[in-house]
């Protein structure tokens, strides 16, 4: 069998990403389980250290192009010095990061190779298949497992039959960890120069800068909202640090916002907007019939309120008794534990 | 020569509305409560188009859609608004398809309106969730793909810049045409229904649509030719039969599991550390978080 390989996306800082290196975490698991190797995919200009950062994390090649064309990250460029080099190689499987760097290059690659592609994977496993229209047995596939439908179903994905198996992972889904330090892999330096061509720089960047985006409540899957129970702005940045690691947003009542807690956009409610996710929390917001016209129809409710008897507990899931700037740090702690 | 924009949109179920009416009383996702419609981002996609048409006047608006014969209502909606003309393209040999499938057949369709100048599409479809479509059509296409556009900021017949959305900034670039662009949510929503467009084309019908019909349209389509929305099949994209709905996928969907949501009175929980972390544990077991 072929080997593992994982695309290691570069950051602002010259650094590999995080999420490239807990998916070559989760590479090595899966290179050991199958018995193969693991190999990292590294395209940019000036890389900090490859070397040094990558062979600890159970690398046994790493395959560098470093040309100042390469940085940037523009699609062209990068598709066209993977799909070379993955032809030469031909990966068992290949790993991205479901960022917009990941996102924009790796279905490029998979319609170029022509295999298959899963989306913002949340676990892969390794297990065998029997086909019962071809009575066929494929042994050590990878099991792709990804919500889809808005979350409202969870898929295991195969591709039986070609090569690579490639899938997105999301930012913090598997868990970053050092294999042994000892670890020696080798260098293979790819000479971009040879394989990119004019057509490969159609697009060129203008301009860029960080921004923050702008808030987007109505789409989010988890709504973290707090009202004027939440006592404080300083308190609300709690809320906005668990809405951080659940990658949720952070909405209000009309009261957290009357009382300059955060901005408008964010009411939740009659006179604000109207929100329908997967999980939504609602802290310290008694829950007026006026709030709850915007949120009574999330999927699931957990309301966080010193007071039993609050209105929202009616038609919350659960309800935590205590006191916001108390229990959301220990959610928080008790996240960050339990997730992968 | 007319400058042509081709919009990929797609009919999908409005998997936001899951609320809890429409969870069955197992807990299992109650999909004939879903109803079908324009995916969200490609209303973005659509508003790009015209806004284009706008201000080039010899620009034209093709919208593209590939599903079943009912999928025509949103070649309908997009006339509403301002597109030229729509194409369905519709076979039993495309169900079951994967992203790859899927773009292939687009680009094909893509291909047959040749030459055209720019393809535009959503980032992201609200069921099957992958934003691959788009890239994936661009490189069956041989074209350049720029995604997360948020707004065009200028545009010739030769090259485009585009502001573009990312996780944590913008980028602007600069392309060259003809080239695929995947429009991003922040990008400014679609305008209403025009209701000269909806008096226009009201009675716009694919052919399959018209054999259900019981009024006979005969002589009002000998009149007004462009209410026909043709359909385009298999055999009429020339496509090879083996990169086509399931056999051309290679992704297979091996298990699908609902989401379940157990709906029962409220659990009180105290605020000690075992119930906060036993609670965390069932969300992240429930694939809420995590
Ligand atoms: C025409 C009209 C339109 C309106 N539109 C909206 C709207 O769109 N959206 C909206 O939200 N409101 C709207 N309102 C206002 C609404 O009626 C309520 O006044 C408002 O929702 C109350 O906000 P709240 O729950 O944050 O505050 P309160 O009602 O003051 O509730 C605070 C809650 O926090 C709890 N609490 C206090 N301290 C803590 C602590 N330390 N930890 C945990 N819990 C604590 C309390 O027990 C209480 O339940 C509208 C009102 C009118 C008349
Ligand atoms: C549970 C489940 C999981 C799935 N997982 C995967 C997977 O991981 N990998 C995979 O390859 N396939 C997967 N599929 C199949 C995939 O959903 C279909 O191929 C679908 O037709 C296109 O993918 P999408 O909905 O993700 O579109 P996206 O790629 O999210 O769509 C992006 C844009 O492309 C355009 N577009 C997409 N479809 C059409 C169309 N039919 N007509 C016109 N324009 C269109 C629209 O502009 C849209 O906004 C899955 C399907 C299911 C049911």
């Amino acid at each position: 069998m072929n080997n593992i390989f994982v695309y290691c996306e570069v950051t602002e800082e010259r650094l590999v990403a995080d999420v490239s290196l807990e998916l070559l975490s989760k590479g090595r698991k899966l290179a050991d389980d199958l018995k193969v190797k693991l190999e990292a995919v590294v395209i940019g200009h000036k890389v900090t250290k490859p070397e040094a950062l990558l062979y600890p994390f159970g690398v046994d090649v790493i395959h560098y192009a470093d040309d100042e064309k390469l940085f940037p990250y523009t699609t062209l460029p990068h598709a066209s010095i993977i799909i070379e080099l993955f032809k030469k190689e031909k990966p068992e499987i290949v790993l991205f990061g479901a960022t917009s760097i990941g996102r924009d290059l790796a279905p490029r690659v998979a319609s170029a190779l022509r295999c298959g592609l899963t989306a913002d994977c949340t676990s892969l496993e390794i297990g065998d298949h029997f086909e019962n229209k071809t009575q066929t047995e494929y042994k050590n596939l990878l099991y792709q497992i990804r919500p889809a439908f808005g979350g409202n179903i969870i898929a295991t994905i195969i591709n039986p039959e070609t090569r690579p198996q490639m899938a997105t992972v999301r930012e913090g889904v598997m868990k970053k960890e050092v294999y042994s330090v000892k670890y020696k892999g080798k260098l293979n330096k790819i000479d971009a120069r040879s394989i990119l061509k004019d057509e490969d720089f159609a697009v060129t960047i203008i301009e860029r800068h960080l921004e923050k985006s702008k808030i987007d409540i109505k789409n989010s899957q988890v709504v973290i909202a707090g009202g004027y129970g939440v006592g404080s702005k300083e308190n609300f940045q709690l809320l906005f640090d668990l809405a951080e690691i659940l990658g949720a947003q952070v909405g209000a009542s009309r009261a957290a916002v009357d009382a300059g807690f955060v901005e408008h956009e964010r009411q939740v409610g009659q006179t604000g907007v109207t929100v329908r996710p997967k999980l939504y929390i609602a802290c310290g917001i008694s829950g007026a019939v006026q709030h709850r016209a915007g949120m009574d129809q999330s999927a699931q409710i957990i309301s966080i309120n010193t007071d039993i008897d609050a209105p929202i507990n009616q038609i919350a899931d659960y309800t935590i008794h205590g006191n916001v700037a108390d229990v959301i740090p220990r959610m928080i702690k008790y996240y960050k534990k339990n997730s992968k | 020569m007319r400058f042509r924009i081709i919009v990929l949109a797609k009919q999908v179920p409005d998997t936001r509305n899951v609320g809890k009416d429409a969870m069955k009383a197992d807990g299992t996702v109650n999909r004939a409560a879903l109803s079908a419609i324009f995916n969200p981002e490609d209303l973005h996609a659509l508003e790009q188009a015209l806004s284009i048409k706008d201000k080039i006047p010899y620009a034209e608006v093709i919208l593209l859609t590939m599903g079943p014969t009912r999928a025509a209502e949103i070649i309908r909606e997009a006339m509403y608004r301002g597109a030229d003309q729509g194409f369905l393209i519709t076979d039993r040999k495309f169900a079951g398809s994967d992203t790859l499938a899927t773009s292939y057949a687009l680009s094909l369709a893509v291909k047959k309106l040749a030459p055209y100048h720019l393809v535009i599409s959503g980032r992201q479809a609200i069921d099957g969730d992958t934003a691959q479509v788009g890239p994936q059509t661009a490189e069956k296409l041989g074209i350049p793909q720029i995604t997360y556009a948020e707004e065009i900021l200028s545009l010739d017949a030769k090259k485009i810049i585009v502001k573009r959305r990312l996780e944590r900034g913008v980028e602007v670039v600069n392309s060259t045409l003809p080239a695929l662009i995947t429009v991003h949510s922040s990008a400014p929503p679609c305008r209403q229904r025009i209701g000269k467009l909806l008096m226009k084309y009201k009675h716009a019908r694919t052919v399959t649509e018209l054999q259900n019909e019981t009024k006979d349209y005969t002589e009002l389509y000998n009149e007004r030719p462009y209410l026909l929305i043709e359909e385009w099949s298999a055999d009429d994209l020339k496509a090879e039969t083996q990169n086509l709905g399931l056999s051309g996928s290679p992704t297979k969907v091996k298990k699908i599991e609902n989401v379940v949501f157990q709906h029962k009175e409220s659990t009180i929980l105290s605020n000690s550390d075992k119930d906060i972390e036993k609670l965390m544990q069932t969300l992240i077991r429930s694939h809420i978080i995590g």
